[in-house]
């Protein structure tokens, strides 16, 4: 799944599996107009993650210009940024990175896409299950659904036990009163605009 | 005391579920310097988890809904605090939005029959500091924290999608306040490096050469400790850092307490992972 260098390098592009609708829906839900990327590589340097990326930041938005969705929605790229603004705050065209991740993460999940990266999506499947259940996030919890997903019990045992000796680990979690108003959330489907 | 007591401003807190678990250390302390300055942090009743990385990670929509939550719980009049920088993120950014978009308001106006405060002063706990004149708060003033050598790290908190660019930039304060109070800034290059945060759990192998890099870029220049502003890099520094001599890291409240004088501090440096107490008792600070 990950490779050497930036797959993208090099690289024929091959449109023949455009999808023309695709750039426009990205554009629309992310609320960003990537069409003003003109590939100067500054998020691509700033990026602290780009190395172990499949395609570079800006090589994801020249994916979507072109139409590749497929291509786009199967890489790690999308699963590997973390959110932290750094490319957007480098951008001289100031292009919402952040927004353009987060609508792809979704369309990847929606469209039912092989995700890339399936521990990250347990980690924030844990960690919203955490919050559903409690309003807050119980890290102890989280950390252990996410082993028990993944069938790792020795990983980490070393940090773990550390955090526990060190009272970074809270036993119970720390709970909100109304957690029906939370649980809503996760249930009712919306119609904002 | 009491009149002491009486005198203090009741600002609403958000301390976010690291400071509340996790990082209490960074909780203590900062809620020690609050009052310091004359402050009274009432924690925001019922408060929920902010949605953190995952919830717009994954569902725009529930990230909005966690953040709406938290701003229509602040009681009017009143500033809401936030300690860490991620919460004040995802705050701030909804906060923008339900001010600018009617739409957005009014659909969690119906949905919770209260009203929306678009004054809502949402303050980053660096903005008590400037005008707080810390120094004279000092028991010691200029020894206050004795030479300590740092080097300020502020992860991603200065980085912010463009909508919020042209909000309050908040660099150099670390280094501006810490060396009124007698520490020394140093220069380096990991300032505003993202710490890696929660690919700190799914990838440890992409995050442990970052903070290792972190970590060795801080002793390049002879620093004694890194200051953070942000719980969540705080963790990550220590527990992904595998170097034989690791750096001790502060959490930025934690030294601007003790240069206040604040002596309840055993229980803050025992939860450190990098234990820093050597350090400090070299420095005469504990």
């Amino acid at each position: 799944m990950k490779k050497e260098n930036y797959s993208d390098l090099g690289e024929t592009i091959k449109s023949d599996d455009s999808d023309f609708q695709f750039a426009s829906e990205v554009k629309k839900r992310s609320g960003t107009d990537f069409n003003m990327c003109y590939h100067c590589w500054c998020c691509t340097g700033g990026c602290p993650f780009s190395h172990a990326m499949d395609y570079t930041p800006n090589g994801i938005i020249r994916l979507v210009q072109f139409g590749l969705k497929r291509k786009a929605l199967e890489s790690s790229t999308i699963w590997l940024c973390v959110g932290c603004n750094t490319c957007s705050t480098v951008c001289p065209m100031r292009i919402d990175m952040s927004a353009i991740m987060d609508t792809m993460r979704q369309m990847a999940l929606e469209e039912g896409i092989s995700v890339a990266e399936p521990d990250i999506l347990n980690f924030h499947k844990e960690v919203l299950h955490s919050i559903e259940h409690y309003g807050r996030t119980h890290k102890l919890e989280i950390m252990l659904r996410y082993k028990i997903r993944k069938r790792d019990w020795f990983s980490d045992m070393d940090v773990g036990l550390k955090m526990l000796a060190k009272r970074k680990l809270d036993l119970m979690p720390s709970k909100v009163n109304d957690i029906g108003e939370i649980r809503k959330f996760f249930t009712d489907v919306k119609h904002k605009t | 005391m009491d009149n002491h007591k009486n005198s203090l401003t009741d600002i609403s807190y958000f301390p976010g579920c690291s400071l509340a678990t996790s990082a209490k250390e960074n909780n203590l302390s900062l809620l020690n310097l609050c009052r310091r300055l004359g402050f009274n942090p009432v924690e925001l009743d019922d408060w929920n988890c902010c949605g953190s990385s995952s919830a717009h990670s994954i569902r725009s929509e529930l990230a909005d809904d966690l953040a709406a939550r938290n701003l229509f719980l602040a009681p009017a009049g009143r500033p809401l605090l936030v300690a860490c920088p991620s919460c004040m993120l995802r705050l701030r950014h909804m906060y923008i939005h339900l001010r600018d978009d009617e739409a957005a308001r009014g659909y969690y106006e119906d949905k919770w029959n209260r009203s929306f405060d678009p004054n809502l002063n949402i303050l980053h706990f660096f903005e008590l500091l400037p005008e707080a004149n810390l120094p004279n708060l000092a028991k010691d003033r200029e020894h206050s924290l004795n030479g300590i050598r740092f080097v300020p790290y502020y992860g991603c908190m200065l980085a912010r999608p463009p909508v919020m660019s042209r909000e309050k930039n908040y660099y150099g304060l670390m280094e501006k306040i810490l060396s009124s109070l007698g520490a020394e800034p140093l220069l380096w290059g990991y300032a505003s490096r993202c710490c890696g945060t929660f690919l700190s759990v799914a990838r440890p192998d992409v995050v442990r050469p970052m903070v290792n890099n972190i970590a060795l870029g801080a002793k390049e220049t002879g620093a004694d400790c890194i200051v953070t502003a942000c719980a969540m890099c705080h963790l990550n520094l220590e527990i992904r850092c595998d170097l034989r001599e690791p750096v001790p890291i502060f959490h930025f409240s934690e030294l601007l307490s003790l240069a206040l004088g604040e002596d309840d501090h055993k229980g803050w440096f025992s939860r450190h992972i990098v234990d820093p107490e050597p350090l400090l008792r070299s420095k005469g600070l504990i």
